[in-house]
C-alpha cells in the first residue's frame, strides 16, 4: 500500500523531465525543418548543412586530439591520486573538481593573459632571451584551452575506476611473474576501461561543442561548430538554421559515443557519474 | 615509475592553478592587464563594492543558483524516493530521461529550451519577449535535477530496509520513520546534490546565455559580452571572492561526508 503511494512521487518529476528535455529536442527538430519566413515544412535547412561538414569535421578532430591527450595526462594523475591514503585522496579529488566549479569564462581569458605575444609567458621568453613565441590564435591553443577546461572531467571517472580495482589482482599478477608493465597492461588497464569511455566521452562532449574558447584562443579563421551554431542563432537571426545545426551536432555526439562505446565492449550502463 | 607519476601530477596540478593564481594576482593589481603587475592595491574590491550593476548581476546570479538549487533538491529527492519504487523496467527509462541533460553537449540544451519557451510564447501566447526570469529559473531546475538525483539515488539503494521496519516496529508511523530514518541516512546525498547544483547553476554559462532574456541577466552572460570591450579588473575581484565562497562550501561538503563516514564505522564497530 505505501509503495504505491511512493511510486506517485516520481509522476510530476517525470512530467518535467518529457516537457523540458524531450519535447525540446522535437520542438528543434521542427525548426530544423520549417522555413524561417513561411513557417512551411521544408529540406532547404537540412540541405545546406552539407556546407558545414568540414567545420564539423574540425570540430572532430580538435575534440578527438584533446580528448586524447586528457587520456595521456589524466591517466597518471587519477592512478597516483587512486593509491593515495584515504584522506589525501580526498583532498586531491576536492582540489580537482575545484577548477570546474569556477567560471571557465574568466579561466579561458587567463589563459588569453598568458599566451598573448605580449603576455605573462611571452615577456618571461623574451626576458631570458629566447624571445617572443607565437602562442595564441594557433591550433594549438585551442587544444590547449580544451585541455585545461575538460581535463578534470577526465581524471574524475578515471580515478573512480581506478581506486574500485581490487589491489589483490595486482599483487597476483606480479606473484605470477608480471613484470609491473606487464601488470599494467594486462590487469590495470583493462579493468579501467569503462573510466577511459567514460572520461573520453566527458571531454569530447564540451569539446566538440564549445564556442568561447575557440574564440578566445583560436585564429580568427577558426570556426568549429558550436561558433557556428552560436552566430547562426544569437546573431544572425536563422534560428532554423541554426536548429538543424544542433540536430546534426546531437547526433553526431550520440553516434561518437555510440561508437567509442562499442570499441570498448561497454553498453554504457556503468559510465561513472561524477 | 613512481617518481615520474609524482612529478606528472604535481605538474598537472600547477597547470590546473595556474590561470586561477593569475586571475587572483590580478584582482590585487594597479594595472589593468593581466601580463603586467603594477603594484599592490586592494582598490579593485573596493571598486568592486561600488559597482551596483555588477553587484546586481552577481545578486541575480546567486538568486537563481540558490532557488534553482533548493526546489531542485527537494523536488529531486522527492522524485528518487518515487523512481526507486518504480518497477526496474520503468527505472531504466526514467534514468536514460535524467540522462539526458547529462550527455547532450549543453549548446543542445540551451538552444532547445530556447525554442521551446520562443515557440510557447510567440506562437502560443502570442508575446513578444518570452525569455525572463522565469524561463532562465525553469532551465536551471532542469539541469540540476539530474545532480540531486544522481547522488541520492546511490544512497537509497544502499539504504537497509530493515531500518526503517525496526522504526515501525517500535511505534513509529510511517511519517516518522521516513523523517527519522530514511531522510536521516540518505542526508549526505542530498547535501552533496544541493551543493552540486548550487555550484552549478552559479557557474552556468551555455544554457544560461541562450534563455536568458534581456531584462534577467546573470553575471557569467555579462562576462561573455565583455568579449568586445576590455573587462573591468573588478571583476577579477569578484572571482577572487567566488573562489573563496566555492573553496568554503567544498571543505565543507567533504567534512560533512567525512563525519557521516565516521559515525558509520563506529556504528559498525559498535555493532560487531
Amino acid at each position: 500500500m505505501k509503495r504505491n503511494k511512493t511510486v506517485l512521487l516520481s509522476v510530476p518529476y517525470i512530467v518535467w523531465m518529457v516537457v523540458f528535455t524531450l519535447i525540446p529536442l522535437g520542438v528543434v527538430a521542427y525548426y530544423a525543418f520549417t522555413d524561417p519566413d513561411t513557417g512551411a515544412f521544408t529540406w532547404s535547412n537540412i540541405r545546406e548543412l552539407g556546407t558545414f561538414l568540414p567545420v564539423f569535421g574540425e570540430s572532430v578532430l580538435y575534440s578527438v586530439v584533446s580528448a586524447l591527450i586528457c587520456l595521456l595526462l589524466g591517466y597518471p594523475v587519477a592512478y597516483y591520486i587512486a593509491h593515495r591514503s584515504p584522506m589525501v585522496q580526498k583532498l586531491l579529488y576536492m582540489l580537482v573538481m575545484l577548477p570546474m566549479c569556477m567560471s571557465f569564462l574568466l579561466r579561458t581569458l587567463a589563459w588569453v593573459g598568458l599566451l598573448q605575444d605580449t603576455g605573462i609567458i611571452n615577456n618571461t621568453l623574451d626576458a631570458i632571451g629566447i624571445g617572443r613565441l607565437k602562442l595564441i590564435r594557433t591550433p594549438g591553443a585551442v587544444i590547449l584551452g580544451m585541455v585545461y577546461n575538460y581535463l578534470p572531467y577526465m581524471i574524475l571517472p578515471l580515478y573512480a575506476i581506478l581506486v574500485k580495482i581490487d589491489s589483490r589482482l595486482i599483487e597476483a599478477a606480479e606473484d605470477l611473474g608480471c613484470t609491473p608493465a606487464q601488470t599494467f597492461l594486462k590487469v590495470t588497464m583493462p579493468l579501467s576501461t569503462p573510466g577511459i569511455v567514460s572520461g573520453m566521452t566527458m571531454v569530447f562532449v564540451p569539446a566538440v561543442s564549445t564556442f568561447y574558447i575557440s574564440q578566445k584562443l583560436g585564429s580568427p579563421d577558426t570556426m568549429l561548430i558550436g561558433d557556428v551554431i552560436e552566430r547562426m542563432y544569437k546573431q544572425g537571426n536563422n534560428a532554423n538554421l541554426g536548429a538543424a545545426l544542433s540536430l546534426l551536432l546531437m547526433i553526431l555526439v550520440f553516434v561518437c559515443t555510440g561508437i567509442m562505446n562499442k570499441l570498448t565492449g561497454s553498453d554504457g550502463e556503468d559510465v561513472v557519474v561524477v | 615509475m613512481k617518481k615520474v607519476n609524482r612529478i606528472l601530477t604535481v605538474f598537472i596540478f600547477i597547470f590546473l592553478y595556474i590561470p586561477m593564481a593569475v586571475l587572483i594576482v590580478g584582482s590585487f593589481n594597479e594595472g589593468k592587464s593581466l601580463s603586467r603587475f603594477d603594484g599592490f592595491t586592494f582598490q579593485q574590491y573596493a571598486e568592486l563594492f561600488r559597482d551596483r550593476d555588477l553587484l546586481k548581476l552577481l545578486g541575480n546570479s546567486l538568486l537563481i543558483a540558490v532557488l534553482s538549487s533548493l526546489i531542485a533538491t527537494v523536488f529531486g529527492t522527492l522524485a528518487a524516493l518515487g523512481i526507486q519504487s518504480l518497477g526496474p523496467k520503468m527505472r531504466r527509462t526514467v534514468m536514460r530521461l535524467t540522462d539526458i541533460p547529462m550527455t547532450n553537449p549543453e549548446i543542445v540544451t540551451g538552444i532547445s529550451l530556447s525554442l521551446l519557451f520562443v515557440f510557447i510564447g510567440t506562437k502560443m501566447l502570442g508575446q513578444q519577449d518570452c525569455l525572463t526570469f522565469w524561463t532562465l529559473l525553469i532551465a536551471h531546475i532542469t539541469f540540476n535535477l539530474p545532480y540531486v538525483i544522481l547522488n541520492v539515488m546511490p544512497k537509497l539503494s544502499q539504504l537497509d530496509h530493515s531500518l526503517t521496519d525496526a522504526a515501525m516496529d517500535l511505534g513509529c508511523t510511517p511519517r516518522q520513520a521516513f523523517f527519522k530514518v530514511t531522510l536521516h541516512e540518505i542526508m549526505p546525498g542530498i547535501a552533496a546534490g544541493l551543493i552540486m547544483a548550487f555550484t552549478m547553476s552559479l557557474d552556468d554559462f551555455v544554457i544560461s546565455y541562450f534563455v536568458s532574456g534581456l531584462d534577467f541577466v546573470t553575471l557569467p552572460v555579462e562576462i561573455y559580452s565583455y568579449t568586445k570591450k576590455p573587462i573591468p579588473p573588478k571583476i577579477y575581484a569578484m572571482f577572487t571572492l567566488l573562489f573563496l565562497l566555492i573553496l568554503v562550501l567544498m571543505v565543507t561538503m567533504n567534512l560533512l561526508q567525512l563525519r557521516a563516514d565516521r559515525k558509520k564505522t563506529q556504528q559498525l564497530m559498535e555493532k560487531g
